[in-house]
């Protein structure tokens, strides 16, 4: 059984780490916890939702869906940082930390009261359900083709992400900017459309988590992204806010972490040893595992 | 600064004063108040339950009233929040001053107003909420529903002697009054049947991974799993617990109705208990079906529906024999014994109906959807 | 300060003035029960909001957990007076002093850091409470609540005089209005001692005033601590209005609707606070028919206020007392101010 219980850790733990990269990626270049970005997930799970219902669910349209998906998320993370945070971008971190608590319950009442989205849960689409029931070092072991597709998805594009950063021009620009950002606009660079290019690569992440999130618990509703999107948040905290790879290890260690106290603790009080895991970190290591401490310069 | 605290303090009492001139009584209608969740996490119950009784109000009127009196139907959102229960039940007795209440939906929201309606010696009949504990606030309050205990004693028995399930596993929500109550009730009657519960797991509202809990349970190989939520949530179990190879029959109560219009195959050939059942046979049940339909987009009542609507309909019956002098009207109450959509309604001392529940086959239609198949009457 | 001294007093009189008529119509039933239930819930609102805004607006951190603080009050309120026979107005005490103690745990590990880890801890706190209070049945009732709470009139006075029930509405109001005006009190003083300008110099920079020597840890620390208290406070008077007691009660969403309050009313502003409290509470009943698209309206109304008004409905400018005694020369400062500050921005 706790291999079984692994697997589960696993799959979901790389659902966590796509939507951490998203936080951390925003968090280190304008330094703001964007609560709004759970909600991406949701819009993206009911993009998928409406590609798959129109076109039938096989891989090749679960492709098509992440592909829309990430394209709408991607506009619409960039629509709300146009709107909501850039005017705030000179203003006590305060005012902006309530506007992003704003967007992300307007995002999500907007959604209840949209005709087409509706406030009821609805069933999204999945493929054809194979799982494969093995047997590995005696204990009985099911893998299903959901968990598969997500962590080889996962996989793809935190790979991509990783090249994108490392070693293009943007990303370069990128870095530059979650390092000083009034050097980084002295040298040239748009910061304006990078800090927007930011949103919307870490929008287009949150939607690819929705999209696989809901093939795994295939059902959306408004409020779905709200409690994956606080547990990434921790996940990136744990990994060390403004770190790529501190986002997809501390994802996977808060999946594992979450799973096993289900399984081996209680499963009624899993949520608090989560969240009893980001007090512990704050107290302990506040910059996360592989956290480099963002010093505040005066 | 302290002008400001004088100003707002005169604010206050303007619009203190304002809120008096809300309650224009008067007018020649009886006036029956209803707090339903129409928004809120449980908003398809409440939405529904509010058309069947505005259905049930119009009819009524249009067959003369109540001794010649029309009544108006006044119906309160609460959002499935017991605070705002509390608010709109003053609202309505206060403000608007009505004679008897229809209400609430949850359990959680009907015990926030149970002792106040009992000392206010207002009649308050709740369509659907489970609790035991909830008519035990006193003689004014009475319920349309069977009790959780009877619920959860259905479905052990259903499961026992009609299933011939020897062995059980509940998965149930922690947070959820509704799902500990029946998971209790489950348990005391299959064990006093002679079965064996093989594993007891639960999960916090909202949850969506119930992997770990489920493998633990395919580990015991229970002959039934009982889940005893609401049907979005246990949509997302079922699959979960069909991949994982677990290919018993699942079990669940009156929270599982619309579950043929929220989940796929892994639901099929699972039963539920429920109020009612709309396949069925009866009379008034095929007229409150078709009539619902006509007028709601040919959409199909729910329970809840059919209980709000008997709920209406046991409480101007009542009015139409005793007026709205409150004593009156609780005696008229307690004399209730007429059958309705629900089946046959009559209060024990403890206003509980003692009722029959139907169990429901979820199975394959015609047209390829999913729809529910009479199963069976048990008797309390 | 002399000024001061001459109008408090009558400032005192006129609230207690106030009370009173507003109390004696509640008893007479010219204001109706449902009214009265308003106006105290409205009164428990505010208090909370200004526990919040004294750690939010005042201190400059934004904390998203007070309906978990509220929900400790409420329990442990409700727990001493139903387990331990306490009087009422001990009740809601242990309520806030319990809560307080729950800030400081909260807070010891969390303000240390700086940074916006207070948000999201708080808003953990907040979910973690309700898990706890669901998971312990014998305390609080668990999932299916906690009822029978006694009102502000004991059961025993109630029992020996039904009439006594007529009193109740009547009561609430006044030991909750009072506690408004205790609070207000209580948070005023702390704002114009020294504690109250070390506080405001941390929300204006934090770096700077911690190398003026000011113990920005120990500042924030206290402040925090405070606004539990004063959120418990709040909470315990809730459980004696309502006499129900759930955990679902006390979401996520109560805690903005505490901040939607401080933000509107202006995040350093208390009457601000007062007032966007009262009202708020009695527009979330008058618009009962906007249902659903409440929950989009405010939201969206906290969005623009923050880019284009963040001072709130009143503004957030710290007035200094001896210059608000009359309104003639309250004017006058006004339009001192505001012309100093078009000369600067020129």
């Amino acid at each position: 059984m706790l291999l079984q219980q692994l697997i589960n850790g696993f799959t979901l733990g790389f659902i966590y780490a796509l939507i951490a990269l998203g936080y951390t990626m925003v968090y280190g270049i304008v330094r703001l916890i964007n609560f709004a970005h759970g909600d991406m997930l949701m819009l993206g799970a009911y993009t998928g939702f409406f590609v798959l219902n129109a076109f039938g669910a096989t891989p090749s349209t679960l492709i098509l869906a992440l592909f829309v998906s990430m394209f709408v998320c991607a506009i619409i993370g960039v629509a709300i940082e146009r709107a909501f945070y850039k005017p705030l971008r000179n203003a006590p971190r305060i005012n902006i930390l309530i506007v992003a608590i704003g967007a992300s319950l307007l995002i999500e009442n907007g959604s209840r009261i949209l005709p087409f989205m509706g406030p009821n849960p609805r069933q999204y689409p999945q493929l054809e359900a194979t799982s494969t029931i093995t047997e590995v070092m005696g204990q009985r072991v099911v893998l299903s083709k959901q968990d598969v597709i997500v962590v080889v998805v996962s996989l793809i594009m935190m790979a991509s992400l990783g090249y994108v950063v490392k070693f293009t021009k943007i990303g370069k620009a990128m870095r530059s900017v979650s390092q000083d950002t009034r050097a980084a606009s002295l040298m040239g660079i748009n910061v304006n459309r990078i800090i927007s290019f930011t949103f919307a690569i870490g929008s287009a992440m949150a939607a690819v988590a929705g999209v696989l999130f809901a093939s795994k618990y295939p059902q959306v509703q408004p409020y779905m992204g709200i409690l994956p999107g606080l547990k990434a948040f921790v996940a990136a905290v744990l990994g060390g806010i403004g770190s790529i790879p501190g986002a997809m290890i501390g994802g996977i260690i808060l999946g594992i972490t979450e799973i096993l106290s289900k399984a081996y603790i209680s499963s009624k009080l899993a949520d608090a040893v989560v969240f009893g895991i980001l007090v512990l970190i704050l107290m302990v290591r506040p910059t996360g595992i592989m956290g480099k401490s963002l010093k505040e310069k005066v | 600064m302290k002008n400001k605290k004088l100003l707002s303090l005169v604010l206050v009492s303007v619009l203190a004063i304002s809120l008096l001139f809300s309650a224009c009584g008067g007018g020649d209608t009886i006036k029956i108040g209803m707090i339903m969740p129409i928004t809120g996490q449980v908003a398809t119950y409440g939405v529904q339950s509010a058309n069947a009784a505005k259905m049930f109000a119009e009819e009524l009127n249009a067959a003369g009233g109540i001794n010649g009196k029309k009544i108006e139907l006044i119906i309160e959102d609460d959002e499935a929040t017991p605070a705002k229960t509390t608010n709109a039940f003053k609202k309505l007795v206060s403000s608007d001053k009505v004679v008897g209440l229809v209400g609430a939906l949850t359990s959680k929201c009907s015990l926030a107003i149970t002792n106040e309606a009992q000392q206010k010696k207002i009649v308050m009949i709740s369509p659907s909420s489970t609790n035991d504990t909830v008519t035990s606030a006193g003689n004014f309050i009475f319920r349309a529903c069977y009790n959780d205990s009877f619920q959860g004693q259905v479905v052990a028995q259903f499961a026992y002697e009609t299933l011939q399930g020897k062995t059980a596993a509940i998965l149930f929500d922690n947070a959820n009054d509704y799902s500990k109550g029946l998971t209790q009730n489950f348990k005391d009657k299959f064990l006093a049947l002679g079965g064996t519960i093989v594993a007891e797991e639960s999960y916090a509202t909202n949850d969506t991974d119930f992997n770990a809990q489920l493998t633990k349970i395919a580990g015991t190989s229970p002959d039934v799993l009982f889940l005893p939520d609401y049907y979005s949530t246990v949509s997302v179990i079922s699959k979960q617990v069909r991949a994982l190879g677990i290919t018993v029959p699942m079990l669940g109560a009156d929270g599982w109705d619309e579950i043929t219009n929220n989940a796929g195959d892994e639901v099929l050939d699972c039963y539920y208990s429920n109020h009612y059942a709309p396949d069925a046979n009866d009379p008034e049940v095929k007229k409150f079906v078709s009539s619902y339909q006509a007028k709601y987009d040919g959409v199909t009542p729910n329970a809840l529906a059919a209980l709000a609507y008997d709920s209406m309909n046991i409480l101007t019956d009542a009015i139409a024999k005793a007026g709205t002098d409150p004593d009156k009207l609780q005696a008229a109450m307690m004399e209730t014994n007429k059958k309705f959509v629900t089946g046959q309604v009559k209060f024990n001392e403890l206003r509980n109906p003692v009722k029959s529940a139907v169990m429901l086959k979820i199975v394959k239609g015609a047209d390829g959807k999913l729809a529910t198949e009479y199963s069976g009457t048990v008797n309390p | 300060m002399l000024t001061k001294v001459r109008s408090f007093p009558l400032l005192l009189v006129l609230t207690v003035l106030i009370i009173g008529v507003i109390a004696v119509f509640i008893r007479i039933g010219v204001i109706n029960d449902y009214a009265a239930q308003i106006l105290s819930f409205a009164g428990i609102n505010v208090i909370i909001a200004l526990g919040l805004n004294l750690i939010t607006g005042f201190t400059g951190q934004l904390a998203l957990g007070h309906a978990g603080f509220m929900a400790i009050g409420a329990y442990a309120a409700a727990v001493s007076v139903m387990q331990f026979n306490m009087p009422i107005f001990v009740g809601v005490i242990i309520g806030g002093i319990v809560t307080s103690v729950f800030g400081l745990v909260i807070g010891f590990p969390t303000l240390r850091l700086k940074g916006d880890y207070l948000a999201i801890v708080t808003l953990a706190f907040g979910e973690i409470i309700r898990v706890i209070l669901v998971n312990m049945d014998a305390l609080t009732g668990g999932a299916a609540g906690l009822k029978g709470v006694p009102y502000f009139v004991s059961k025993e006075t109630i029992e020996k005089n039904p009439n006594a029930i007529l009193w109740v509405p009547v009561l609430s109001f006044i030991f909750i209005t009072l506690s408004v005006v205790i609070v207000l009190a209580l948070v005023h003083n702390l704002l114009n001692s020294s504690y109250g300008r070390a506080i405001i110099s941390v929300r204006e920079d934090e770096v700077a005033s911690g190398s003026m020597g000011v113990g920005t840890f120990r500042y924030k620390m206290i402040a925090f601590i405070i606004s539990a208290f004063i959120a418990g406070v709040g909470g315990g008077l809730y459980a004696f209005l309502f006499n129900y007691l759930n955990p679902t009660d006390f979401n996520f969403i109560r805690s903005v609707d505490f901040l939607i309050i401080v933000v509107f009313g202006g995040m350093g502003s208390l009457t601000g606070t007062i007032v966007a409290g009262y009202l708020l509470t009695y527009l979330q009943e008058a618009l009962r028919f906007l249902q659903d698209y409440r929950l989009v309206i405010y939201p969206l109304l906290l969005i623009i206020m923050m880019i284009f008004r963040p001072g709130g409905i009143l503004g957030s400018r710290e007035f200094s007392p001896t210059r608000l005694i009359h309104l003639k020369s309250f004017k006058k400062a006004l339009q001192r101010e505001t012309a100093a500050e078009r000369e600067e921005t020129k």
